[in-house]
């Protein structure tokens, strides 16, 4: 037991409980079906932009680009153009291949101290594979479930729920993206709880948001492949939503409005957790600076204009005390001068 | 903590994602602006209100009636029984063409009216002809 994951945990069956007693025992539809998703998705947007323009007005004092190749010198020594980019096109393919193919997760390594007390690194692509499994899993859900806020639906999304149902496992067709979300979410979780390292360094924060999204991957499969609800009053619902005509259908069930809340919760809590790496990525300074340091000086922006006293001007303004305690000088001053103003005095 | 410093780094580029941020995340609403998207009203066949019940219950029949298709499939392609026998004892035979489109024998004002709007295609109608007394 690990009070990290505990709390998370008991924070998300909370959370569901909250929805189900809300509407199967107090029938709060209206709470957990209008005011609630209009709130978080307000909380969603306005967040989010929040966050970006904050991190937009944030200075990056120093070009800390990190380097997975040779930057460009010299040029009897070939760099790499796209891990050490030294223009904005090397920095955007760089940052294309980050986010859409995580190259920095599958540079991943694993140490270990063997027992002949030698370092081994090795490579570590677990992670990288089921992050890749459990980001395009969840791409593919959230498009998908495009088909209960479009009318008539788009052919894409007609396109992907075909791609998505290919095998036709059973009826309703098993969606592969349903199952590949909840299974990859559940690798990342027992990848903190049996690593020691990864338990160590993991928060609540890092486990609430995987609860959150098992609970929301659960309940959906729930109720599409067994406690099965009203889909064609499920998407009334929706519809009514983004219609802005908002309407309570009879006869949801209740796990409806759990999968609605946890998606809510996980929305509003979007912009202020980690999650906020869907914006992050791209304000990454180690990603998106060309690593030209060599070639360019980086200003930092927090330089203020200083003001500056030289020593000659320092020496201009003390000369003469300097003369007289016998300290030597730089610039001695005409000595005529000196002498005839002696003897005016 | 909130950064208190006036301008925006690389504005242009925030901005303009920004905006593509808020037309994908706000796209249901944008899209379905001036459109209304009643629920689909579904017609029984004078036939099917004849017969007041279906092989299990309305609300079993809504919820799990792909379900019971597959079930059905399965018993009648791979086991070769064709009779089923629901909770109160009645035998039907399990046929998708002879048994439910005998009554439901609109397809397009039945079947596909919820189908597309949840945006379901079945396969039943790949080798299903919609209407077995057309033919």
């Amino acid at each position: 037991m690990n009070a990290n994951y505990m709390y998370s945990l008991i924070a998300v069956i909370i959370l569901l409980l909250l929805a189900y007693v809300g509407v199967a025992g107090m029938h709060l539809e209206v709470l957990f079906g209008v005011i609630i998703p209009y709130a978080a998705i307000a909380i969603f947007i306005g967040g989010f932009i929040y966050k970006v323009v904050d991190w937009a007005k944030s200075p990056v004092p120093f070009p800390i680009t990190t380097t997975a190749g040779q930057q460009a010198s010299l040029p009897m020594v070939s760099p790499a153009l796209i891990d050490n980019p030294k223009n904005k096109t090397g920095v955007v393919i760089r940052m294309l291949l980050d986010i859409l193919l995580f190259r920095s997760l599958f540079r991943n390594t694993r140490f270990e101290v063997r027992d002949t007390n030698k370092f081994s690194y090795e490579l570590e692509k677990w992670l990288w594979l089921f992050a890749l499994i459990f980001h395009y899993a969840f791409l593919t859900v959230v498009v998908r479930h495009l088909r209960f806020f479009t009318e008539p639906v788009l052919l894409p999304v007609q396109l992907l729920e075909k791609l998505d149902s290919f095998f036709q496992v059973g009826l309703p067709v098993l969606y592969l993206s349903g199952v590949a979300l909840l299974a990859a979410s559940i690798y990342l979780f027992l990848r903190r709880v049996f690593i020691p390292q990864m338990r160590y360094i993991s928060l609540p924060a890092d486990y609430f948001p995987l609860f959150l999204i098992m609970g929301i991957a659960g309940s959906g499969l729930l109720m599409r492949y067994f406690a099965k609800v009203d889909i064609v009053s499920a998407k009334e619902l929706t519809m009514g939503l983004v219609t802005l005509r908002p309407t309570i259908p009879e006869g949801i069930g209740a796990i409806f409005y759990v999968h609605l809340f946890l998606v809510c919760v996980l929305l509003a809590y979007f912009p202020f957790s980690k999650l906020m790496h869907l914006g992050g990525i791209f304000f990454s300074p180690t990603r998106n600076m060309p690593g030209n340091n060599r070639e360019v000086r980086h200003a930092n922006p927090w330089n203020y204009p200083v003001k500056i006293h030289t020593y000659e001007d320092y020496e201009d303004e003390f000369r003469e005390k300097m003369i007289e305690a016998g300290l030597p000088v730089e610039k001695m001053p005409e000595p005529k001068e000196n002498l005839e103003e002696g003897k005016k005095e | 903590m909130p950064n208190n410093s006036k301008g925006m780094y690389n504005k242009n580029l925030v901005i303009a994602g920004i905006v593509i941020f808020v037309i994908l995340a706000a796209f249901p609403f944008w899209f379905n602006v001036g459109r209304s998207a009643p629920a689909p009203e579904i017609i029984l066949t004078e036939k099917a209100i004849a017969a007041e019940d279906c092989v299990r219950d309305k609300e079993y029949m809504t919820l799990e009636h792909m379900q019971l298709l597959d079930v059905w499939r399965d018993a009648v392609v791979r086991d070769g029984k064709r009779i089923y026998v629901n909770p109160k004892g009645v035998e039907f035979n399990m046929s998708l063409s002879n048994t439910c489109l005998d009554c439901h024998s609109n397809k397009e004002e039945f079947c596909d009216r919820c189908h597309d709007y949840t945006s379901v295609s079945p396969y039943c109608w790949d080798c299903h002809i919609d209407n077995p007394q057309g033919d």
